[in-house]
C-alpha cells in the first residue's frame, strides 16, 4: 500500500477570502493556511476540529468549489488546473453535504434529484437507462424504487441524507468528500448511516474525505485522522494512534473534552478543559495558531509557526515544545 | 417530599391532520440537588416535556391530563398570572440554539436585568450588580463591558454562558437545560457542563438535562429517563441505565454509540424510523423496530415493570426473561405476578 500512488494528493493548499473591513479596505480571511495532505486508494481520512477552523473550507477546495489561492491537488497522478481537468475531476469527486434538510432541492423528485448529476455529466444513451441507473443507485442506498416520485419533504432526516448519498455515487465516482455526513441525524440512525458508508467503501472501492466534529464517529470510520485549528493541521496519523497517543496539546484537550458515554469512566476522566475560545481567523495570532490556548506555549511559539514533522512513522505533529510536553 | 413531581402527565398537540399525543403519561420524581437526564431521538417529547413543565407550549399544544407539582403545589392550571411567579423564579430553563434565545436588539445587561428586576425586590442599581456578579459567576471575563454589548458580539459559547446567567439570577430551585450544548463545539461543551456542574453543587439546585448525547448524560447526571415516542420506556440509576438496561430500546440505543472497540467493525443500529405519532400502534411503540418483538408486544402495552429499587422499564422482554429463568410464575388467569 504504501508505495501506492495517492489518489488524492494536496499540496501547499491555501484558502484566502477577501473581508470587507471598511470601504476600501479589506483583509485577507486565512481559512486554509498551507496544508498538505495525501489519501490512498479506497483510505478514509477524517479531519477533525473546531468550527471556524477550516475543515470545510479544505473539501470544498479540494472539489474546487472554491479556486484555492495557491496550492496545488494531484488525483491519481494528474494536476487539476484547467476548467476541463475540473469537468472531468468532477465526474470522479463528489460530496455530501452536512443538512439533509436544505441541500435537497425541494421542488425536485427523488429520482430527478439523483438523475440530475446523469444529465448533467451526459452518462446514459436513453431515458430506460437513466431510470435504471436511478433505481440501481437508490436500491444501493436502501431506499424503494416506489419512493423515486416522492418529493425530499416525505422523508425522514435518515432517508433524506441517502437520498443526498445516492446523488453523490450517480456519478460513479472514486472519491467523496463525506462533510459532517451524521451530523444532524439521530443516534439509532446515524448508526445505520455510518454502517452504509461501510458498505459502500467496501463494494464500491470509494475513497473519503471524512469531515467531522463527532470524535466518536470519526474514530470508528476513520484509517487516518487529521486535526486542523485555524486553517492549519497541527496532527496527522492513524486513527488509534491519535486516540491512544495524541502528541498535540490541542489534540489532547479536544480528546479530553469528548464525552465518554460510560458513567464510570466519565466520572474518572481527567479533562483538559481548554479555556477561552477559537481566535478569530481574522485576527490569528502569530506564530502557532494555538498559543493564545496553550498551557505550554513560550516565547518561541510566538515568533514562528511550527512546522509539521514525522515524530514516528505516519505520525506528524506541528509543536514546537513537543519534547518538553510529552517527557 | 420530592421538589418536582410529574404525575401521569399527557400532552398533546391539536393539529389539523389529529390529535398528536406528544407526551403519554409521563411520571417521575426530581429530588433536591440532583441532575436528572432525560434522553431520547428527536420527537420522543423530550422537549414537550420541559415545555410543559414551564407551560410554555405553543399555541396548539396543551396539558391535558396529569399534574406537575413543585414543593407540593399544583402547577397545573393555575393560570398565567401566577406561572409568572414560578418560571425563571424557581423554575428555569435554558434553551438549545443561544444564537437565537438572546433577543437581537436588546444588550445583553439589559435582557440579564430584566428576570431580576422581574422577580425580586431589586433596585435597578442592585439589579446591574447581580447581573455583573451573574456573568463573573459563569466566567466571562470583563463583566461590565459585556453588560453594554450585544449577542451578536459574542461566541456561542459566551452567548450560552449568558443564557446560564440569565437562568440563575433568581436562584431556581430547578435548572431545566434543553440540549444546552448541543450546538456547540466539544472543547467549548466541556467548559459549559464542567460550568453548570460547579454551579449545581455550588447553588445545591436540581438540573433536569435534556439531550441526544450518551456521553453528557454519563458526565453529568445521577439520574437518566430514556423517552421514545411519548412515553417513558425506562428510568432508573445512571449506572443502572448504562449497565443494566432492560428496554430493547435502550440496549439499542448502547449499541449503536461508535467506541474505541467498534473501530473497523460494524455498529448495530436500530433498523427502521422512528415512529409517526399521529399513528400510534395500541402495543408497545418500539415494536416496530424492536429486533426481540413478541406477539404481545405488538397487542399490549408493558406497564412499568420494577427491576430493582429505583430502576423501572416497560418491555415484555424482562418478564419473558422472568419466565425463563422461573422468577415470574404465572397464576390461573394467565396475569403474572412478581
Amino acid at each position: 500500500m504504501s508505495n501506492e500512488l495517492p489518489l488524492i494528493d494536496v499540496k501547499n493548499l491555501k484558502q484566502y477570502f477577501n473581508i470587507r473591513t471598511g470601504m476600501f479596505r479589506s483583509k485577507p480571511l486565512k481559512a486554509v493556511d498551507d496544508i498538505s495532505f495525501s489519501i490512498k486508494k479506497g483510505e478514509t481520512l477524517g479531519l477533525v476540529g473546531e468550527s471556524g477552523c477550516g475543515k470545510t473550507t479544505v473539501g470544498r477546495t479540494i472539489l474546487h468549489l472554491y479556486k484555492p489561492t495557491a496550492g496545488e491537488i494531484w488525483y491519481d497522478g494528474n494536476k487539476i488546473e484547467t476548467k476541463s481537468d475540473i469537468q472531468k475531476f468532477r465526474k470522479k469527486a463528489t460530496m455530501v453535504f452536512q443538512d439533509p434538510y436544505s441541500s435537497l432541492n425541494p421542488r425536485m423528485t427523488v429520482s430527478d434529484i439523483i438523475g440530475e448529476p446523469l444529465d448533467v455529466h451526459g452518462l446514459y444513451s436513453n431515458k430506460k437507462e437513466r431510470m435504471e441507473k436511478i433505481l440501481n443507485y437508490m436500491d444501493l442506498v436502501g431506499l424503494n424504487s416506489e419512493h423515486a416520485a416522492r418529493y425530499a419533504h416525505e422523508f425522514s432526516g435518515g432517508q433524506r441524507q441517502r437520498i443526498g448519498i445516492a446523488r453523490s455515487l450517480a456519478v460513479d465516482p472514486d472519491f467523496i468528500v463525506c462533510d459532517e455526513p451524521v451530523s444532524a441525524l439521530d443516534v439509532s440512525i446515524q448508526a445505520q448511516v455510518i454502517n452504509m458508508f461501510d458498505e459502500l467503501q467496501d463494494k464500491l472501492g470509494l475513497t473519503y474525505l471524512f469531515i467531522a466534529h463527532d470524535l466518536l464517529v470519526v474514530r470508528h470510520i476513520s484509517d487516518r485522522i487529521a486535526v486542523m485549528y485555524l486553517g492549519h493541521m497541527v496532527e496527522l496519523a492513524s486513527a488509534a494512534e491519535i486516540y491512544d497517543h495524541p502528541l498535540h496539546p490541542y489534540s489532547k484537550s479536544l480528546l479530553s473534552a469528548v464525552p465518554i458515554p460510560d458513567p464510570k469512566v466519565a466520572r474518572a476522566n481527567q479533562r483538559v478543559v481548554l479555556t477561552g475560545d477559537i481566535p478569530s481567523p481574522l485576527n490569528a495570532p502569530s506564530g502557532c495558531p494555538f498559543r493564545t490556548r496553550c498551557r505550554y506555549a513560550c516565547d518561541k511559539c510566538a515568533e514562528s509557526m511550527p512546522e509539521l514533522d514525522e515524530v514516528s512513522t505516519g505520525h506528524f505533529v506541528a509543536c514546537h515544545r513537543l519534547a518538553e510536553i510529552n517527557d | 417530599m420530592p421538589l418536582l413531581e410529574v404525575k401521569n402527565l399527557c400532552t398533546s398537540f391539536f393539529t389539523d391532520a389529529g390529535e398528536v399525543k406528544a407526551v403519554n403519561d409521563v411520571s417521575f420524581n426530581l429530588e433536591r440537588g440532583k441532575v436528572l437526564g432525560i434522553i431520547g431521538e428527536s420527537g420522543s417529547g423530550k422537549s414537550v416535556t420541559a415545555y410543559s413543565i414551564m407551560q410554555i407550549l405553543a399555541g396548539t399544544g396543551k396539558i391535558i391530563g396529569g399534574s406537575i407539582k413543585i414543593d407540593g403545589q399544583e402547577l397545573v392550571g393555575i393560570g398565567e398570572k401566577s406561572m409568572k411567579n414560578i418560571r425563571g423564579n424557581r423554575i428555569s430553563i435554558i434553551f438549545q440554539d443561544p444564537m437565537t434565545s438572546l433577543n437581537p436588539t436588546y444588550t445583553i445587561g439589559k435582557q440579564l436585568m430584566e428576570p431580576i428586576i422581574l422577580h425580586t425586590n431589586r433596585t435597578r442599581a442592585q439589579a446591574y450588580e447581580r447581573a455583573v456578579e451573574m456573568l463573573r459567576l459563569v466566567n466571562i471575563n470583563e463583566p461590565k463591558k459585556r453588560m453594554k454589548q450585544y449577542p451578536f458580539e459574542l461566541s456561542g459559547g459566551m452567548r450560552q454562558r449568558v443564557m446560564i446567567a440569565m437562568a440563575l439570577a433568581c436562584e431556581p430551585d430547578i435548572l431545566i437545560a434543553d440540549e444546552p450544548t448541543t450546538a456547540l463545539d466539544v472543547t467549548i461543551q466541556a467548559q459549559i457542563l464542567e460550568l453548570m456542574a460547579d454551579l449545581q453543587k455550588e447553588l445545591g439546585m436540581a438540573i433536569i438535562l435534556i439531550t441526544h448525547d450518551l456521553g453528557v448524560v454519563a458526565q453529568m447526571c445521577d439520574e437518566v429517563i430514556v423517552m421514545y415516542a411519548g412515553s417513558i420506556c425506562e428510568q432508573g440509576t445512571a449506572d443502572e441505565i448504562f449497565y443494566n438496561p432492560c428496554h430493547e430500546y435502550t440496549k439499542g440505543l448502547m449499541r449503536s454509540i461508535p467506541t474505541a472497540d467498534t473501530a473497523g467493525n460494524k455498529l448495530h443500529p436500530i433498523t427502521g424510523t422512528p415512529i409517526d405519532l399521529l399513528n400510534m400502534p395500541k402495543g408497545c411503540p418500539f415494536a416496530p423496530r424492536c429486533d426481540g418483538a413478541m406477539k404481545i408486544c405488538i397487542d399490549h402495552r408493558a406497564q412499568g415493570m420494577q427491576i430493582n429499587d429505583d430502576h423501572y422499564a416497560t418491555c415484555w422482554m424482562n418478564v419473558k426473561k422472568g419466565l425463563d429463568s422461573g422468577d415470574i410464575i404465572l397464576d390461573e388467569e394467565g396475569e403474572d405476578n412478581e
